[in-house]
Parts: structure tokens; sequence; C-alpha cells
């Protein structure tokens, strides 16, 4: 039933974004840098906040700010509404089955070491291996060496072909009997790649393993639903879905939270407390102990709003439209080659120049007003794979333009002038 | 190139990242080595010099970094052969002084041309990479120096 409501909504929504009108809504954007507009496509490592998610935390904290879940007073009462209906949003996004399934956190990051230390130091026993790939983030790496460094498990890495693509071939034989969870990125953040995590989800289930997914890269690009790809855990950032720093998600099953002990110990996720004892409360917020990020969560489930309002469809076609452009020009400069170029793409364009360092790129695109990230983008093991130090990375996000595109490979141009 | 980009890739610069000056290079008999590193942005440089009666007689550096911090040590090169540790550490300090706006009078001659780099906080780290390196190295420490 709230698929047929949903797809009623998403109908009711237009199918091309008004893009100048999107625009208006990021004060951010409205600036110059160096004395040039801003041109912003570091998206993949925050994306800018549209006023209503500044006026959502605005809002809280004028009139409605107060601890949750332990006041009997009418503040508390709305805070915790507010809250509350903050993670229901996140379970619609997702298509969670119930709200109980949705974990606020402080990002991705503590998502996925709070699987690790909870589900992992739990459930893994010497012996069992852990999956992940060669293209995961940093934060999908270090938690389960950890983990392997607690309790004697292995760590397996699937390899990456030369596109970008991970190794299909690779992953059927590394699962086996032992894998007991695998980790991939949804999308990954250096490469784009979007991972073709429902199949890779299925055929772990098959060897008895379960799947954590690192949606970091992905929800503010395509739509997720965490029942069709039938993961058991799900993560990601508001920060990077046009929602606030300090506030993400864990979903997990609620059969596997239910066993799951605490994360961390402390208020809000207790139900009894002796000195002999002490019981917990059932998840969610047996994995939110202390005072949350009350603010963040509110400003997150209006984040959540503003990109339902645009819809999923319209603004993976925008975002991809951008891509073509910004792939077919760049490609045309001579020395410069792409980093991941696998079929399936997110915005983001890894690249390296010929004769100057990625550093140097980045600095004089900056003088022109373009932002974009340049290093390791915490992927060190991505750049070992395709021999490079560092790649410069433009990723593009729903308010980006095709001018904006243009700026893009007109600093390029500028930058192998410096350097000719 | 505007005058904004000029006044951080100095010709000078420039010069020495196209042609960097004892680079790929481990003098004979070497007998200080340190090498540097950058997690940040990946720079990592090694730093080989020979050292005779308090003096360094010859010195190169090994590996890979953007412009800012190869012609850094590249003009590191150029300058300390033939100075003494005490001479190489007062060019350090400068080096440093010119970079973060400390003070001091700052190196003369061609180091000036890293005066630019002051105005970009975020490229201080790869300038001063090989004169870090290079002070580690002259302290005789063994393993990897990082800027963080
Ligand atoms: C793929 C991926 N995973 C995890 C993270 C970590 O996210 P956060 O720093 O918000 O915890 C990022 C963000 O940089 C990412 O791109």
């Amino acid at each position: 039933m709230t698929t047929a409501a949903g797809r009623m909504h998403s109908a009711a929504r237009a199918d091309v974004l008004d893009v100048e009108r999107v625009r208006a809504d990021f004060p951010a954007l409205h600036q110059t840098v160096h004395g040039q507009p801003l041109v912003y496509l570091d998206n993949a490592a925050t994306t800018q906040k549209p006023r209503q998610v500044i006026e959502a935390l605005d809002r809280y904290y004028r009139s409605d700010n107060a601890n949750v879940h332990r006041g009997v007073h009418a503040l508390s009462e709305r805070a915790t509404a507010a809250y509350e209906a903050a993670r229901e949003k996140v379970r619609e996004f997702l298509n969670a089955q119930s709200a109980q399934e949705i974990v606020f956190v402080r990002g991705t990051t503590e998502a996925i070491n709070l699987v690790a230390q909870s589900w992992g130091r739990t459930n893994l026993r010497p012996d069992d291996e852990v999956v992940i790939t060669e293209t995961e983030h940093h934060s999908n790496i270090v938690p389960w060496q950890m983990l392997c460094g607690q309790t004697g498990a292995q760590l397996r890495v699937v390899p990456v072909e030369d596109n970008g693509v991970l190794s299909a071939e690779r992953y059927a034989q590394i699962l086996g009997r032992r894998t007991r969870l695998v980790a991939v990125a949804h999308c990954s953040n250096a490469l784009g790649t979007i991972n073709p995590v429902k199949r890779m989800i299925s055929q772990a289930h098959e060897v008895g393993a379960l799947v954590m997914v690192d949606g970091a890269q992905a929800v503010a690009h395509l739509s997720v639903d965490v029942r069709d790809l039938d993961c058991d855990f799900y993560a990601f950032s508001g920060h990077k879905l046009y929602g606030p720093t300090g506030i993400g998600v864990l979903y997990a099953k609620r059969a596997l939270l239910q066993e799951m002990p605490p994360y961390q110990g402390g208020g809000e996720m207790v139900k009894h407390v002796s000195f002999d004892r002490t019981s917990y409360l059932d998840p969610p917020l047996r994995f939110e102990a202390g005072t949350p990020d009350i603010a963040g969560a509110i400003g997150l489930g209006a984040a959540i709003d503003y990109v339902d309002a645009l819809g999923s469809e319209a603004i993976g076609r925008h975002e991809r439209e951008l891509l073509m452009q910004a792939t077919a020009a760049i490609s045309r400069i001579p020395g410069l080659r792409i980093i991941g170029t696998a079929p399936e793409k997110t915005g983001i364009l890894s690249f390296v120049l010929d004769g100057v360092h990625a550093h140097d790129v980045g600095t004089i695109l900056d003088m022109q007003g373009v932002a974009v990230r340049v290093g390791h983008h915490c992927a060190m093991p991505v750049m070992q794979r395709y021999g490079v130090p560092a790649t410069a990375r433009a990723s593009f996000a729903l308010y980006n333009t095709r001018e904006e595109v243009d700026a893009l490979v007109a600093g390029i141009y500028r930058a192998k002038e410096v350097f000719g | 190139m505007t005058a904004d980009l000029r006044s951080l890739y100095e010709e000078v610069i420039l010069d020495h990242n196209r042609n960097p000056r004892n680079f790929q290079y481990a003098p004979p008999g070497a007998n200080h080595v340190a090498h540097g590193y950058n997690p940040l942005c990946g720079d990592e440089f090694t730093v080989s010099l020979r050292l005779e009666n308090g003096v360094v007689t010859d010195i190169g550096f090994e590996g890979a970094g953007c412009a800012i911090s190869t012609a850094s040590a590249s003009l590191m090169t150029e300058i300390v052969k033939g100075k003494t540790v005490e001479e190489a550490r007062a060019l350090f300090e400068s080096v440093h002084g010119l970079l973060t706006s400390e003070g001091g009078a700052g190196p003369t001659g061609k180091l000036q041309a890293l005066a630019g780099v002051r105005e970009y906080p975020a490229r201080v780290k790869c300038a001063t990479l090989a004169w870090h390196t290079l002070q580690a190295a002259l302290r005789k420490e063994q393993g990897t120096i990082s800027t963080e």
C-alpha cells in the first residue's frame, strides 16, 4: 500500500529538474571564490544544504529544543515527536519494514563500526572470513581489519577490473563456507562505479553470509529499497544527502538488531540499571546511547523531504546527463586519463593529467572558483591499484549545471597551459 | 596566467618542477637518509645525503609529489649542497618562517619563489615536506617522517 501511494506521489513529480529553481534553494552556491562564481563539484565529499534543511534546524533550535525520550513537558514531547518522525521518514526513504530497523548514528563510519563491534565481535570466530572489495572507502576497510585483529577472522578482498567494475568471477570464488559477512559499497566514492549489490547480496546469502552495504555515495543519486536489495545492513551519512553533518543512519534487519549487544553504554539505551545488572532497551534505542543529534535527525528528515519532492528519477537523470557531458568533454583533453570507466556510474569523475599533479590541478581549478577534491579520496588501495598517487575528482549533484561542467573543462585546459 | 596563479606558480617553481635537480638520485656513499610522507595527499620523498666533516657534500631526492613539493625539494638540494649542518638548519628555519608567516627575514635568492605558497594554507605542507625530511636525515632518524 505504501508503494502504490509512493507511485502516485512520484507520478505527480516533474520528470525534469528545474535546476535554476533548485539552485535558488541553496544559499552557499551563490558566492564568489577568488573573484569567480563558485562552481561546487565536491559533492561526493559533502553536499551543500538547501534552505529547507537550514530552516528546519533553525526552527527546532528556536522553538522545540529539548531532550528526547525523557521529559513530560511540552517541548520534550515536541522534540521527541519530531525526532521519531524523522526516523519514520528514513524508514520510508529506504523502504524498510519498520522504523525499529532505523538506528541514528553519526554517519556511515559510525554505522560500520557499530556493526563490526556489535554484530562482528559477537559472531565471528577464528578462520571465519569477512569479504570486502578493493574499491572500498577506508571506513569500510579499517573497522573490518580491527575486527579481524580482535577475533582472528580473515579479511578477503575482491579485486576490481581496469574499468572499475568488481570482478564477478573472483567474488564468486572468494565466497564460501567460511564467509560470514560481505561489506561492499553501493557506489564507489573514488571511481563512481555502481556495484551490482542486489546480485552480490543474493550470492552471499546462498553461502549463508550477511551483507553490509555502504550507501554513503548512493542515497543522494539513486533510489534505495533495502527490502528489494535484501541487504542485512545499510549505512549512509546525512551530509552527503543535502542534510546536516553529524547524523547518519544504520539500517539493519530487525531480527539481527534484536540479537545484537549494545555498541556503547549510557543513558537512553537502558530499561533498568542497578549495580548488579542492567537491562537494555529494544532496538533502535539500544544503539543510541546518550543524547542523540536531535537537530541533525530533524534536518535529515527535511533533506529527505527535499529530495523526495524532486524525485530520485529526475535527480539521477540530471546527474547522468552532466556526467556524460563532462566525460565526453574531458576525454578529448590530451594527456588526461579517467580513472573509473564502468558502464554503470554515479556522477563521479576521477582523473589524472599527464605532467600535472592532482594537487596542482586542484589549486588551479580553485583559483577559477571550481571546487574539486584532490588526493586519495580515503581509498589508498584504489590509488595503488591504478598506479597513481592521487586523482582529481569532480562529483555532481542535483544543483550542478552544464555551464559548470564547461567551467571545469576550461579549468583543466588552464592547468595544462600553466604547466605546458 | 592570472596574476594570482603566477604568484604561486612562479617561473622558478615551474622550471624546478619540469626539470628537478638532483632528482631520482642518491649520492654514492650517502650516509644520511630519510623518508618523508604527506598522508593527506600522498606526496612521498626520500632524501639521501653524504655528510663529511659536518658538511653536506652531496644530496639527492627520489619520489613523487606535486609541483610545489617537487620544486621545493629540488631548490633545497641545490642550495644545501656544500652547506654545513648548522647552515642547513638555519635555511630550514628561514624557509619555515617564510611559509608560515612567523616572520624572520626569510631566505634570499631563489627560495623566495616559495613565498607565494603562504597564501595557500593547504599547500604549505607540500612546500615543507622535503625540508622536514632533510631535517630528519640530518638527525639521522630512521624510518618515515610524516607531515601529519
Ligand atoms: C563510500 C563511502 N563510505 C563511507 C564514507 C564515510 O562517511 P562519513 O565520513 O560521513 O562517515 C564515505 C565518505 O567520505 C564514502 O564516500
